[in-house]
């Protein structure tokens, strides 16, 4: 077996029938993080117990106990998420030196599972931005084109992912951002429906948004990690209550009679022309495999990302506020410090702890939810939110499962666009409308472009109906022109 | 009410502590003698990627005081966050209810001075408290214990008129959670807290005042002494034609008087906003009925009852009904004993003087209400005297025992074999002839001599009524 290319379901298999112990798997994906993480600067944190990790798998298989479906499976999990014991930033200087208590439900799941934790991935400050930028600890670079963005917020996860130094990552997805990174770096990337994930012990950002989900090599590791994560938890009352379906057995690529939506909004804008034509070579895969192609359409989706942009923002402004430098995280330095000076270490601490896009996103949305401005702006928000939903109901009346193109365009050249925060948000307008309406979307790979970037197409289903979106991507990734490429660089 | 031709308008906020066993939105545990931050958790303190989760129990003291307070529950109400900078406040945010709360639209009544008033309860919502901060000079200590307390604020509306009825006003809602068993009411320990909005106009203006707020008091003494100050305060104010300044004014009990905290130029935008950590607070119809049915008679209706179903006087009604436990006792001696003006007799004399000497709480009483009304049973019964019994009762606070076996040891049954006591009258009238004497040459005021006497040598123990009768025929 090649280790480097095989999916998390033949590893688990393998370490499971004993044909490789955890800890040479491990150890083969740590040799691979040290020659070339430095390219790539997707890791913040190496998880220096990883080898007792495995060690720990190892040896509940030799006494026969069951390890779980991801049995010594090396994962990388992004900032955002709480690791007992190990530092959790969130990309972010005001958490540089933070190490959580406990760990986050999702990855307390994964451990349970017999994940081996390898590390933490790099991403965007608090999960703000769209390219990987913004993170305190620096940009990570995409592993098809070393000068090019891997996406953001969770573009470290798709970076290491991509290029392998991992078999699987977590990320997180508020308003696109496991699904543009993993179109940028060629994977798949599964944001689940609202409520399907536990956001407890993920670092919060705008919490009606925020769900966690896999970036990882194939759709059949995707649903598996996806049921290993999903389901209710005490802990979050946000999540559901209803059984997670057992996804990864059902997956099937006969997709006769199914109808894939197709937006009007979409179709009419503007989009690179290698988008375009891998949008329109899946269109035709899925037609020859027998879908019906049927339009749909979401007009005030027009308003998403000023929508998400309002949401998001007002929340944040919110969530982030516990971040003081009273209780952990960085505390400005005083000579005096005097009640009276209470409010001076409050700006100082946060002045020099947060960076520029999370300080434009909490005074934007400190100031939406202000006495006077709540009414025109949040609340407006929030009904306009609710029509978005309505109109998907109404579209889910007349297909499955929506495609759409992830973005406008392939990953673009670090320094690019970081100066025009604008441009940068726009960047979100085919993935936000699906958190505004708590809808579980995905990205697949389809194709390259002209100058060798991936490009993926994104699959939107109706609530909780997670089944019919891996099964069209089972299907697309089945007929995908890049299955089995990978990047060169590395 | 008028004060130099000025009306006062008072509302009250008052911050019930529930007494769940766990914190509103997570487990830690609510033990007040808990050491600095030992009840806490990652939630308590706001660590990054925390959840809140609402505690069950915690809703139901909520609707439960709600219904007390002849609110409406809200079906779907709803939790905003309130955004502001404090060290003790963890998230930076307190969660509490806004602009959708649990209870709404209640009311109470009581008597202040015999006069019956009402108050409207405008709305009770559910809150976490902050931790607390110790200012050392140059340094502060925080102390999150307290972070995460469950809360249930209860506001009136602006219908309070003299600083009686404030302090009546709160003595009541203390009494009604005190009955519900959702708050201990301990002001002291900060259990209950009470803020008071004040303004005066002159009598017949249409408009309000300007209010000023005074924070924090912990005693209901305190709050009609503190808005005694403040509506004086406010009409010099007033009358030297200055503005009052909208304000928060604390009170200071060694001085009696109240002082600026903060202007309202110093006011924070909370920028409320619905929690989207927490869905709506959904109640069921079942559950409120459920909860309607638990609740326990409150004090008002009790007391009426005491008077209706047992002709109580109002006075032993109201002193009876004052504490839930406090009527559970009456009335459970009262039905043992079947002597309704007895037992209110005997808790309120010597039940509460005995509890007040001991400072002990009616739970702690040694005499159970059973036993008080066995006792009472056998003073109607003729069993013992109601002398004897005083000596039972004494016996019973010190042991613990039951009266009949009290009785037994001490042998302290009553003689009411007329045989007997006609024995002992013979033998009394026989040892003082002389007196016997004097009393048939019309000296009869000696009648008392010979009752003592008898008494004296039964230890006590004869019937006086058949001593007294006895008596009489004797001395024909």
């Amino acid at each position: 077996m090649d280790l480097t290319f095989a999916s998390i379901t033949d590893i688990a298999e393998a370490v499971k029938s004993k044909k490789i112990s955890a800890k040479e798997v491990a150890q083969h994906f740590a040799k691979r993080i040290e020659a070339l993480d430095g390219k790539l600067n997707s890791f913040t944190t190496k998880n220096e117990l990883f080898l007792q990790e495995a060690e720990a798998v190892d040896a509940r298989i030799a006494k026969g106990e069951d390890v779980g479906p991801l049995a010594g499976v090396p994962f990388g999990i992004k900032e955002m998420f709480c690791t007992k014991g190990l530092k959790t930033t969130a990309g972010s200087k005001i958490l540089e030196n933070f190490i959580p208590p406990y760990d986050a439900t999702v990855v307390a799941r994964l451990k349970a599972a017999g994940v081996v934790v390898m590390g933490k991935l790099n991403q965007d400050e608090f999960a703000m931005g769209s390219s990987n930028e913004t993170s305190f600890f620096g940009a990570t670079r995409n592993p098809w084109n070393l000068d090019c963005v891997p996406g953001g917020s969770s573009g470290g996860s798709a970076a290491a992912q991509a290029a392998r130094l991992v078999a699987g990552t977590l990320g997180t997805d508020t308003g696109g951002s496991i699904r543009q990174p993993a179109s940028f770096c060629g994977i798949v990337g599964v944001k689940p429906t609202y409520g399907r994930v536990s956001r407890y012990g993920v670092i919060a950002y705008a919490s009606s948004l925020d769900q966690a989900g896999p970036m990882v090599s194939t759709v059949q590791d995707a649903a598996l990690t996806l049921e290993v994560i999903s389901g209710f938890d005490k802990h979050d009352s946000t999540t559901t209550q209803r059984a997670v379906p057992t996804w990864s057995k059902n997956l099937k690529t006969d997709i006769k009679g199914m109808k894939i939506g197709l937006m009007k909004e979409y179709l009419s804008s503007s989009l690179h022309p290698d988008v375009q034509k891998t949008v329109e070579n899946s269109v035709e895969s899925l037609k020859k495999m027998g879908a019906e192609i049927v339009e749909v359409s979401v007009p005030l989706s027009e308003f998403a990302v000023p929508v998400y942009y309002l949401v998001a923002a007002s929340e944040a402004s919110s969530n982030l506020a516990r971040y003081d430098g009273v209780k952990y995280g960085h505390r400005a330095e005083f000579k005096n410090l005097s009640a009276v000076e209470l409010e001076n270490f409050y700006g100082k601490t946060r002045g020099e702890g947060f960076g520029k896009e999370v300080k434009r996103r909490i005074m934007l949305g400190t100031y939406c939810l202000s006495s006077g401005y709540y009414d025109a702006y949040y609340n407006k928000a929030g009904q306009v939110r609710r029509l978005i939903m309505n109109e998907y109901l109404e579209a889910f009346k007349k297909c499955d499962v929506i495609l759409s193109p992830v973005t406008t365009a392939p990953a673009f050249k670090i320094g690019e666009r970081i100066s025009d925060p604008l441009a940068m948000y726009l960047n979100d307008i085919f993935t936000t409308s699906t958190n505004l309406a708590g809808l579980p979307g995905m990205s697949v790979p389809f194709g390259l472009s002209q100058e060798g970037l991936p490009i993926g197409v994104q699959l939107t289903a109706g609530h909780f109906e997670e089944q019919k979106m891996l099964n069209v991507a089972l299907a697309l990734e089945t007929a995908s022109p890049v299955k089995g490429k990978n990047p060169h660089v590395i | 009410m008028s004060y130099r031709g000025y009306e006062a308008v008072i509302g009250i906020e008052i911050h019930v502590q529930l007494s769940t066993q766990s914190k509103i939105f997570c487990s830690d545990s609510t033990n007040f003698d808990a050491g600095d931050n030992e009840n806490t958790s990652p939630v308590s303190v706001g660590m990054p990627g925390t959840l809140p989760v609402i505690n069950r129990k915690a809703v139901e003291y909520s609707i439960k005081t709600g219904l007390a307070l002849g609110c409406d529950i809200r079906r779907k109400s709803v939790f905003a966050r309130k955004n502001y900078f404090y060290p003790d406040l963890p998230k930076g945010y307190q969660i509490s209810q806004y602009d959708q709360p649990l209870c709404e639209n209640g009311s109470i009544t009581f008597k202040v001075d015999g006069v019956e008033k009402t108050v409207s309860i405008t709305r009770a919502h559910m809150e976490e408290d902050a931790g607390k901060s110790n200012h050392h000079g140059d340094y502060t200590l925080i102390n999150y214990n307290r972070a995460g307390i469950p809360l249930l604020e209860v506001v009136s509306g602006p219908d309070i008129r003299s600083p009686a009825e404030a302090a009546e006003y709160g003595r009541t809602i203390r009494q009604i959670v005190r009955y519900l068993d959702v708050c201990d009411g301990n002001l002291e320990e900060g259990s209950m807290r009470c803020d008071c909005n004040v303004s005066v106009r002159k009598v017949g203006a249409p408009n309000f005042g300007t209010k000023v707020e005074i924070k924090n008091i912990n005693s209901f003494r305190f709050v009609e002494k503190a808005i005694e100050f403040e509506i004086e305060r406010q009409i010099d104010a007033v009358e030297r034609g200055e503005k009052i300044i909208q304000e928060t004014r604390l009170w200071d009990p060694d001085k009696n008087r109240t002082f600026s905290m903060r202007t309202k130029e110093d006011a924070q935008d909370y920028r409320y906003f619905p929690d989207p950590d927490l869905l709506p607070l959904i109640v069921s119809d079942a559950m409120v009925e459920q909860y309607r049915k638990e609740l326990p008679e409150l004090p008002i209706a009790r007391a009426k009852r005491f008077q209706e179903e047992h002709a109580l006087p109002e006075y032993d009604a109201g002193v009876l009904t004052m504490e839930k436990d406090l009527a559970d006792f009456y009335e459970e001696a009262a039905k043992q004993s079947n002597n309704f003006k007895a037992s209110s007799n005997w808790v309120m004399t010597e039940v509460l003087r005995e509890l007040k000497d001991a400072n002990k709480s009616i739970k702690d009483s040694p005499i159970k209400p059973k036993q008080l009304g066995q006792m009472i049973a056998m003073i109607d019964k003729g069993t013992i005297s109601g002398k004897i019994a005083k000596t039972v009762f004494q016996e019973m606070w010190q042991s613990g025992k039951d009266p009949e076996v009290i009785i037994k040891e001490k042998g302290l049954v009553q003689i009411s074999d007329p045989a007997a006591i006609e024995k002992i009258v013979e033998e009394v009238l026989a040892a003082n002839a002389k007196n016997v004497e004097e009393y048939k040459s019309g000296k009869k005021n000696v009648f008392g001599f010979f009752v003592g006497a008898v008494m004296k040598a039964s230890k006590g123990q004869a019937n006086p009524e058949l001593v007294n009768k006895i008596l009489q025929e004797k001395l024909k």
